[in-house]
């Protein structure tokens, strides 16, 4: 514990060092600025009657403004666009419900009585924790321009994050609101992982893993598929590598944290007493509270990653709902067939796969094609869970592996053929060379138009799948051998809570 | 005077309780208690995992009564609790050698 403080001690001395040197470039900055500014602001032609109009119509159809093209001409509709921005924060908000309550409840339930309060304390520990390394540096990495890989650090301490929209990911939501949108998802991802390693990780451990993961894992792989120059960025970077796509995070967020999982898993060792002792779910109340929460603020994260309130949202929000109610149905049907009882674990799991599953497509396929997820969403993972796991024998406590990294790559996948412009302009092809999208530019719009796609998907898979593998391994050891990753035995016998919190989740 | 320890089903217990109200016993103490006897448990699944549940919950019931009252207490339980299937319960006697009221500190018989 004490070299815990102590790592954090030398995270806040890099804080400071870099709080000095930004405030040297800031002593700078005003003057640049100026000087920038100065010949350029005189330039600045008031917009023609069509171009205040055009901007109106930008702006309802979630279109960039005149001055874009233009930039010798002013806007009279500056900032953010109100529509859009209500939307996006509403959003924000819900895929933070997802983690706090939702998946806390969702993992909470699963684990014996004894364990309740760490996978809470977890869960809001990664939300505080991931929330500084964002601001530190994290959104940064992720979205600023930079290479293929990762951005660079011009946005530390978010600054230049402002409230007025920056045009390389939406021309009418504030850019700070796009952050904590951003943020949101960087919080929920490696909390997913804490359902493999439940009931048996030191949570000092937890903390050093999880800040190590979130530089070597999640920054480069957000900025890889999302950042705008990002590698694998089919969709917005004409000079992507990988011509991938993935609307909301089937790589970036369930890939990742899905085979993350496994590895730690495996790394860490089974609970004591696994296989011996019974561990059934304290209360599947709990679960399925949290799984209904999960379900609700995945509006935010599928719906809400289109960056407006436009067609694209609207087909996104009406994907996640068929495909999702589909698996949840389809899982225990599945059971009621093999085992003669539905469960109501197996609605919540039905329901968390699906969501899974749709999440890299929701944005790009037509309502048939989330028909047919939501039936491989309630069917390869059940087979996972139920016999595949227990042939491997791994201890993969609350099916994070199963659940994540199979949906989350069978989603990535089943994308590749099943994704259309019809309902995604962004994915059309353009003949006319001087307006054509980026799309067409790097030939992800061919490819959508002709097949082929999912070659592109397997090599974002492949990249993901050896980030996640290969990051873990070595941050998993570095843990292992220095501060260690498992509670002592005594401790793991009467429950993390009481051990690592001091605290009993019920009291009579 | 005599105890009796009656392990019933719980869903039973209303029956029982008002079976003996009728015969004029006026207290008794119930706890909840988990057990097997010849009654096979359950198997519970979650996911992939399966676990046998071999406790089972039931409901254990005492009174203790004059050994004038014991025979048709013990009648009414029988008829109450009995649902003809395994796992119906049991139950113990005892003697118990005194009692005494709180309250009143009065002794033996008078006193349960």
């Amino acid at each position: 514990m004490k070299k815990l403080v102590l790592l954090f001690g030398l995270a806040a001395a890099f804080a400071a060092c870099s709080f000095a040197a930004n405030a040297e470039v800031s002593t700078n900055a005003p003057a640049a600025v100026l000087a920038a500014a100065a010949p350029a602001a005189p330039a600045l032609k008031d917009p023609s009657v069509e171009q205040r109009l055009a901007d109106l119509e930008a702006y309802v159809n979630n279109g960039a403004r005149s001055s874009v093209a233009d930039t010798n001409v002013s806007s009279k509709v500056s900032g953010s666009g109100p529509g859009h921005n209500s939307f996006q924060m509403v959003c924000a908000a819900l895929v933070l419900f997802m983690t706090l309550p939702g998946l806390a409840l969702f993992y909470g339930g699963l684990v014996r009585k004894k364990n309740v309060l760490s996978v809470l304390a977890q869960c809001f520990g990664i939300a505080g924790l991931v929330t500084i390394l964002w601001w530190l540096c994290g959104y940064s990495l992720a979205f600023h321009s930079g290479g293929g890989i990762l951005g660079s650090l011009d946005w530390s301490f978010l600054k230049g994050v402002t409230s007025d929209p920056n045009t390389d990911y939406s021309a009418w939501v504030s850019h700070n609101v796009f952050s904590m949108y951003q943020l949101m998802f960087a919080i929920i991802t490696p909390a997913l992982i804490i359902g493999a390693i439940a009931e048996r990780m030191k949570f000092s451990a937890i903390l050093l893993f999880i800040t190590l993961w979130m530089f070597v894992v999640y920054f480069p792989l957000a900025h890889m598929v999302w950042g705008v120059d990002g590698m694998m960025n089919g969709v917005w970077n004409a000079d992507a590598k990988i011509k991938a796509i993935d609307f909301a995070g089937g790589t970036v967020v369930h890939m990742s944290s899905g085979w993350s999982a496994l590895i730690l898993c495996l790394i860490l060792g089974k609970r004591m007493g696994f296989g011996k002792e019974p561990m059934p779910p304290h209360s599947m109340v709990l679960c399925m509270v949290g799984t209904g929460m999960l379900w609700v603020g995945w509006y935010g994260f599928n719906a809400g990653s289109a960056v407006a309130a436009d067609g694209i949202a609207a087909n996104a929000f009406t994907t996640t709902t068929i495909a999702t109610a589909v698996a949840s149905f389809v899982w225990p049907m599945a059971e009621y067939i093999v085992r003669g009882k539905p469960s109501v674990l197996g609605f919540c799991s039905g329901a968390v796969a699906g969501l899974v599953v749709i999440t890299p497509a929701c944005g790009f396929v037509d309502v048939s094609g989330s028909v047919i997820i939501g039936i491989c969403a309630g069917l390869v993972p059940f087979f996972f869970v139920t016999k595949v796991k227990g042939w491997i024998g791994y201890d993969d406590a609350l099916d994070t592996f199963g659940v994540h990294a199979v949906g989350g790559t069978m989603g990535a996948l089943l994308t590749g053929f099943l994704a259309t412009s019809s309902v995604n302009g962004n994915l059309a092809l353009i003949k006319d060379a001087t307006s054509a999208n980026p799309a067409t530019k790097n030939g992800l719009a061919a490819l959508v138009a002709n097949g082929g796609l999912w070659m592109e998907q397997a090599k974002a898979i492949g990249v993901t799948l050896l980030l996640a593998v290969i990051g873990t391994v070595v941050i998993a050891y570095i843990v292992k051998f220095t501060i260690g990753l498992r509670p002592t035995e005594d401790n793991e016998s009467l429950g993390l809570d009481l051990a690592e919190h001091g605290e009993e989740g019920y009291n009579d | 005077m005599k105890k009796i320890e009656a392990i019933i089903k719980p869903f039973k217990l209303e029956e029982v309780k008002d079976a003996l109200s009728e015969l004029g016993i006026e207290g008794m103490t119930v706890s909840e208690v988990k057990g097997f006897g010849r009654q096979k448990g359950h198997t519970e699944i979650y996911r992939g995992s399966e676990y046998t549940v071999d406790f089972l919950p039931k409901i254990k019931l005492e009174v203790v009564l004059p050994d004038s009252r014991l025979e048709t207490a013990i009648e009414a339980i029988v008829k109450a609790a009995k649902t003809g299937k395994i796992g119906d319960g049991k139950i113990f006697v005892s003697n118990v050698e005194d009692a005494v009221r709180i309250r009143t500190e009065e002794k033996g018989d008078t006193a349960v």
